[in-house]
């Protein structure tokens, strides 16, 4: 188990290593840095001089050492645009696409182990073939339709929520603002929350509904079935628990897209995350913004990725009491 | 009769296919007595566990039984409710699968599923039910069953697992188990221990046992009487001595003919020429007669019914002459 854990960390470093040399490289593809920032009437010598303080003199190596020397300690320089800390300004949108997220996995995550169940329970009733059909919309129309779409039925038409933006916002710490502690806040989530989580929701209820129909035709069900055991026990405690394993780990996976996919929910309803960070920083070519936010996604993957194979640890038992099978 | 526990009359399994229905068991008549072991034979496809199945009401849709009764204790269950028919699984009829590595959920402890299975047929405290696990699994044949109940089942190996198995089929302390080739997925070496285990517990407990095989060595250990099923109908049933030592149909005698001895040298094993026809090409009258060697005219055209012969019944025309000469 200890060696597992360290396995797993090793390989998480080597994966976070390989993406901070995307990141860096960045730096040195798109053009030199040194223009953006005097512009055209600088000097050569203030050129130089600003090159020196920068350490792009250095050679490559060296110059990636100090970059993820940087990164560990959270410090990706500083925006090109903004000119304030990358790091700050990071934190300062992280909540906005962490609740975002949050609620948006909450939302795909029951209602899909929710709809995944009963259409598999109810496999050919009228309404389980109505919930399949309709899930087609979800895994095929594109995230920024459904945004919009959403946006011109609630927001235009019928007027109930709003379009844009975080609603009133609460300050809780000196860097985390939350919109879910006001009426605006909560109402101004609900649309982006939807049309982030609904591919993830069709996902996994396809996904729940295909291993509950597998789980049910097991022999382990087939013998409960034997016992006389009740339907709800089967289906809820037998059924289900098995149903679940692979569940986790594919919704591990998707909670991590939910947030590197934000970029286009955020876009379509102006939610100030960072995903709108990322696309905003495209556009003005703000390279360390761009490196730490690539940066962060992957460490957000390689994190849940972690937390998913630990899991599993404590979900199964097969996994878990290896050792004692063993003599 | 008083002690008999579960009586089959006709019982008619169809599975409606696209071309007409499929008759896969037809016309099946045979009961069981109390504490009595019952051997079912035949070749695969011959309707064993789908009998079995349709006694403890677990047939796969789109199977159904379309004809006959199953009576047990004098009570019909073949048309019983969903929810009444689950009082009687577990409680009344238990069930031994062939597989003992996937009849387990691999996710709960031996106490939890024993526990659980206990307490949906009787009313026994945690406490109770868990001494009555461990009971059980002691009565199994499990070695130092209190430490071992709160194991998972990948922790026991093959033929340990098949012993939770049937101390979970014994759960809910029913009158009947039917063990669907409880050996044949285990190491030859443990099948012997299993059935030995299968028999004694089932005694001990006052279980009848529909034990469903194709191992003829098992059922002339174990069993008191047998049944050979062919083509979805029941070729013949009668005391394990009487149908080993004096079958009366064909099919029988060439099924005891091709089992090798050790006590007597023979020289060529008996064949049975051809194969079992598929289910949706049995031929008219007896299933058996294009393979029969003393096949006549009325086995062509008439099915035969089970007739008395000596201790056996048996489905035979050629016994049909003597019984009216």
């Amino acid at each position: 188990m200890l060696a597992y854990i360290i396995r797993r960390l090793i390989q998480s470093v080597a994966v976070m290593l390989t993406v901070a040399l995307i990141s860096f490289s960045l730096f040195q593809f798109v053009g030199d840095p040194i223009n953006n920032m005097l512009g055209q009437e600088a000097t050569s010598q203030d050129r130089e001089n600003l090159r020196e303080r920068l350490g792009l003199n250095d050679s490559i190596p060296i110059q990636f050492a100090r970059f993820t020397g940087n990164a560990i300690q959270g410090d990706f320089g500083i925006s090109y645009r903004m000119a304030r800390p990358v790091s700050e300004v990071i934190m300062e949108r992280l909540p906005a696409t962490l609740e975002l997220a949050a609620v948006s996995g909450l939302f795909a995550l029951t209602l899909g182990i929710v709809l995944g169940v009963y259409t598999a329970l109810r496999r050919d009733g009228w309404l389980s073939n109505f919930i399949m059909t309709a899930s087609l919309v979800g895994v095929s129309l594109p995230t920024f339709v459904i945004g919009i779409l959403l946006i011109y039925l609630f927001a235009v038409e019928l007027q109930w929520l709003p379009s844009f933006g975080r609603g009133e916002l609460v300050q809780i710490t000196d860097n985390w603002s939350t919109g879910l502690l006001t009426e605006s806040g909560r109402k101004s989530l609900i649309l982006p929350a939807i049309t982030l989580g609904l591919f993830q929701l069709t996902l996994i209820m396809r996904l729940v509904r295909a291993e509950m129909l597998e789980v049910l035709r097991t022999d382990y069900i087939k013998f409960a079935r034997a016992r006389g055991l009740s339907q709800r026990a089967i289906h809820f405690r037998h059924a289900l628990k098995n149903t679940l394993l692979p569940v986790i780990t594919i919704t591990g996976l998707q909670l991590g897209s939910i947030i590197a996919f934000a970029i286009i929910t955020e876009t379509v309803f102006q939610w100030p995350g960072v995903g709108l960070l990322f696309i905003t920083a495209i556009n003005f070519v703000d390279i360390p913004m761009m490196s730490a936010y690539l940066v962060l996604i992957a460490f957000i993957f390689v994190v849940i990725n972690l937390v998913v194979d630990l899991l599993y640890f404590v979900v199964d038992p097969r996994l878990r009491a290896e050792k004692s099978a063993a003599h | 009769m008083a002690d008999t526990l579960l009586s089959v009359k006709d019982l008619v399994v169809e599975f409606p296919q696209r071309r007409g229905l499929l008759r896969a068991l037809d016309q099946i008549s045979f009961d069981i007595k109390r504490g009595e072991i019952l051997g079912v034979v035949g070749e695969s496809g011959a309707g064993k566990s789908l009998t079995g199945a349709s006694i403890i009401g677990l047939l796969e849709p789109p199977g159904r039984v379309s004809g006959g009764t199953i009576e047990l204790d004098g009570q019909r269950i073949d048309n019983l409710s969903t929810a009444e028919m689950r009082k009687i699984r577990g409680r009344k009829i238990g069930m031994v699968f062939q597989d003992p590595l996937t009849s387990l959920n691999p996710i709960f402890t031996i106490a939890e599923q024993l526990i659980e299975t206990i307490q949906t047929h009787l009313k026994l405290s945690d406490k109770e039910a868990r001494k009555q696990a461990i009971k059980l699994l002691d009565d199994v044949g499990i070695p130092a069953a209190s430490q071992r109940i709160d194991d998972y089942p990948h922790q026991f190996s093959g033929g340990m697992r098949q012993r939770v198995v049937i101390a979970l089929a014994l759960a809910g302390e029913p009158e009947l188990i039917i063990a669907d080739e409880p050996t044949t997925a285990l190491d030859v070496s443990v099948q012997a221990q299993i059935i030995d285990v299968l028999k004694n517990t089932c005694k001990e407990h006052g279980a009848a046992v529909m034990l469903v095989t194709h191992d003829m060595g098992v059922i002339a250990e174990t069993c008191d009487r047998v049944a050979v099923m062919y083509a979805g109908r029941l070729a013949e049933i009668g005391p394990v001595r009487e149908v080993i030592k004096h079958p009366k149909h064909p099919y029988t005698i060439g099924l005891m003919g091709s089992i090798p001895s050790l006590a007597h040298q023979v020289e060529r094993l008996v064949q049975i020429p051809g194969s079992m026809p598929r289910l949706d090409a049995i031929p008219e009258g007896c299933a058996f007669n294009p393979r029969c060697n003393r096949v006549f005219d009325r086995c062509r055209t008439e099915r035969p019914d089970l007739i008395a012969v000596e201790e056996n019944l048996a489905a035979c025309w050629l016994h049909a002459k003597e019984a009216g000469a």
